[in-house]
């Protein structure tokens, strides 16, 4: 009635868990995105053993660009062990076997990410891949795909650019919040993945490659290293990124490393305290080591 | 000082396997003889489980799907996905030529268009006309009366009777009678493989059938309801209702000629809904047709009116959603859409710290004018 299954094959996944046609693929994929700065380049998704959305299409990118000598860094939230990052960490240990794992920024050939881009700038020799939940900025103001692909054609943003006037003249102020949407090299505004607005400037430029990768949505596109990025906005409304200052004008500094310029979490304490604390826990861990030795020299 | 700890995920993920395997053999507290599920009883008593998984898994693998059952406590979304993830790392090794329906072994075949059709109505199993009464006697159902009753049924039915073992379709005949439009002059184009190519809006008909083929059902039945219901027009009538084992022909490797490797239970459904004025010919039916891996009729008759509903979509531009092609090919897969929807679970930590960030502003802006 079945096919028998041998068991010596049942947990014989290829190294990377995708199989090489899939791998070639993703490759192909990738390189076309490299060369159209901002363009979403469709492909074959695999479905991956974790749920879409929870970062299948970077998984896709990493395993597919994995080799040997690869030092990989996982991070979620900008933590290395929020449950999502430990979770797609250990998958990517699990099937391939012989590559190392980091949690050290500058350590890592390879970062995926969700949410945040690391604190310490990157450089030509790492790749980021950033996991990205709806791959196209138009979405907010046209649902179908057909018309939106015209649309990135001819550089039509218009609607777009209605729509950040539209909120200016409502509340006086652009209300997006992450998901900011960027112009690439002067043609195709992208999506940049949920980032903060904190991380956008960090895409201008960038030493580092940046790959995009959307698993549900089947979609790649690529910020190529040392590229023009360029959030949308007006000559006398320009793009802002978070503020954490008080009350009084005053930046605040996280509650541990003291770190006063990074992309800091709010917590709320029992006592109805407000804490702020670095999101980026390598940075923290290693602000808060800078800190001790030169506390102890 | 105090502060947030940061450590923790990986402990986090271990103990939710673990509770989740307790749950799975908790049984076994309660009533210290209890047996662990084996595949074969899900296979012959949750069989239309197990076909609901095989056709959202997009595979034909009945062990497997039961075993995703299995382990996934009966979620059909989970059991799906795990097997299609299981699925996605297979290779594809070669394709079959189009399968022949009429080749069909048939369980069950009906036509609700005429009463009698070439070859007979054959209402095979069904609950259509079954008394949804709740049967208290399968509560303490004993052993001997379970084993019992198939082998009498077997001895009671008559096996000289001469049922043959496939039948003609009825819209053959139909289109026989020009009654319906004729068949592509080129049949040889080759199928689209939704594993492998992305969706293109817009996509071709073939794109259309494979993505519900391996739809979740629920998913389907919805949008094809609002059609019925009337947020569209197809009005079917079902030509034919098949459920059956389609043999599968693939090449041989050396000869090229094609052999049986074996067969797959299908089911598979037209439906006919009213006719069109065409500009260049006289009028004729128009046809919707679905089909889906495994005992799952709903699902089959969904996708046939979904199907008619897309054609006019793409004919006359969509009014509803049902003949929106994108509307409906991308939220039909349960895949995708479980995981997104359960994706909102994780953190999000950071990107509400930013919503933050933008209501204060706007609050303060709003406290300024």
């Amino acid at each position: 009635m079945n096919a028998q299954l041998n068991p010596a094959v049942k947990t014989a996944y290829n190294f990377g868990f995708l199989d090489e046609y899939a791998k070639k693929e993703i490759r192909r994929v990738t390189l076309k995105a490299i060369c159209i700065p901002g363009y979403q380049v469709p492909y074959a998704s695999r479905e991956m053993p974790m749920g879409r959305g929870f970062g299948t299409g970077g998984l896709q990118l990493s395993l597919a660009l994995i080799g040997q000598q690869e030092q990989v860094k996982v991070i979620d939230q900008g933590s290395d062990d929020s449950v999502n990052a430990v979770n797609l960490r250990q998958f990517i240990e699990m099937t391939c076997p012989g590559i190392d794992t980091t949690t050290r920024t500058q350590d890592a050939t390879l970062i995926q990410s969700r949410h945040r881009i690391p604190e310490q700038p990157l450089t030509e020799q790492q790749i980021l891949v950033l996991q990205v939940p709806y791959p196209d900025p138009l979405v907010i103001v046209e649902p179908s795909e057909d018309k939106r692909k015209v649309m990135h054609g001819e550089a039509d943003y218009s609607r777009l650019l209605v729509k950040l006037y539209e909120d200016i003249v409502q509340f006086n102020e652009i209300t997006i919040s992450h998901r900011y949407p960027t112009k690439i090299n002067q043609h195709y505004v992208i999506d940049p993945s949920p980032i903060p607005r904190w991380d956008v400037p960090k895409l201008h430029q960038s030493k580092a490659l940046i790959l995009f990768g959307a698993g549900r949505e089947k979609k790649i596109y690529a910020v190529p290293p040392f590229t023009h990025a360029e959030p949308l906005a007006f000559e006398d409304q320009p793009f802002r990124v978070e503020n954490f200052d008080d009350a009084s004008g005053q930046r605040r500094a996280c509650v541990r490393c003291g770190c006063q310029d990074s992309f800091l979490d709010e917590f709320t304490q029992e006592t109805g305290q407000k804490i702020y604390q670095c999101s980026d826990s390598d940075w923290c861990e290693q602000q808060l080591a800078r800190r001790s030795e030169s506390g102890n020299s | 000082m105090s502060y947030v700890p940061i450590k923790g995920g990986g402990q986090a993920i271990a103990g939710a396997a673990a509770v989740t395997e307790f749950l799975r053999t908790e049984q076994a507290l309660h009533q210290p003889n209890a047996q662990a599920l084996d595949l074969q009883t899900i296979q012959f008593q949750l069989r239309h489980l197990v076909d609901r998984v095989i056709s959202e898994g997009g595979v034909y693998h009945p062990e497997l799907a039961a075993l995703s059952i299995k382990q996934s406590l009966g979620d059909t979304l989970e059991a799906a996905f795990s097997l299609r993830a299981w699925r996605s790392t297979r290779p594809r090794l070669c394709a079959t030529p189009a399968l022949d329906t009429s080749k069909m072994r048939v369980i069950r075949r009906i036509s609700a268009a005429f009463k009698d059709i070439p070859g007979g109505q054959m209402l095979g199993a069904t609950p259509d006309y079954a008394l949804r009464l709740l049967r208290m006697e399968l509560i303490n159902e004993s052993d001997a009366t379970f084993q019992h009753y198939a082998k009498e049924w077997l001895k009671q039915s008559n096996p000289t009777a001469t049922t043959p073992m496939s039948f003609p379709k009825v819209i053959s005949a139909l289109r026989a009678d020009g009654l319906l439009p004729a068949l592509e002059a080129d049949r040889t184009a080759q199928a689209f493989d939704i594993t492998r190519e992305p969706l293109i809006f817009p996509v071709s008909r073939s794109a259309t059938l494979a993505t519900m083929a391996r739809a979740e059902t629920g998913s389907l039945l919805a949008l094809a309801y609002s059609n019925m219901r009337g947020y569209g027009d197809v009005h079917p009538t079902v030509a034919e209702l098949r459920v059956g084992y389609v043999p599968i022909m693939l090449p041989h490797a050396v000869t090229g000629e094609l052999i049986e490797a074996g067969e797959v239970l299908v089911t598979e459904c037209e439906v006919i809904a009213m006719y069109e004025a065409q500009s260049d010919a006289k009028p004729v039916f128009t046809l919707g047709y679905g089909a889906c891996l495994g005992h799952n009729e709903v699902k089959a008759i969904s996708m046939a009116i979904l199907d008619r509903a897309l054609q006019k979509g793409k004919k006359d531009g969509p009014t509803n959603p049902s003949e929106d092609a994108e509307f409906v090919l991308l939220h039909i897969d349960g895949v995708d859409s479980m995981g997104f929807a359960s994706h909102y679970k994780m953190p999000h930590y950071v990107t509400f710290q930013s919503d933050l960030d933008r209501l204060r502003t706007a609050q303060q802006q709003e406290a300024c004018t």
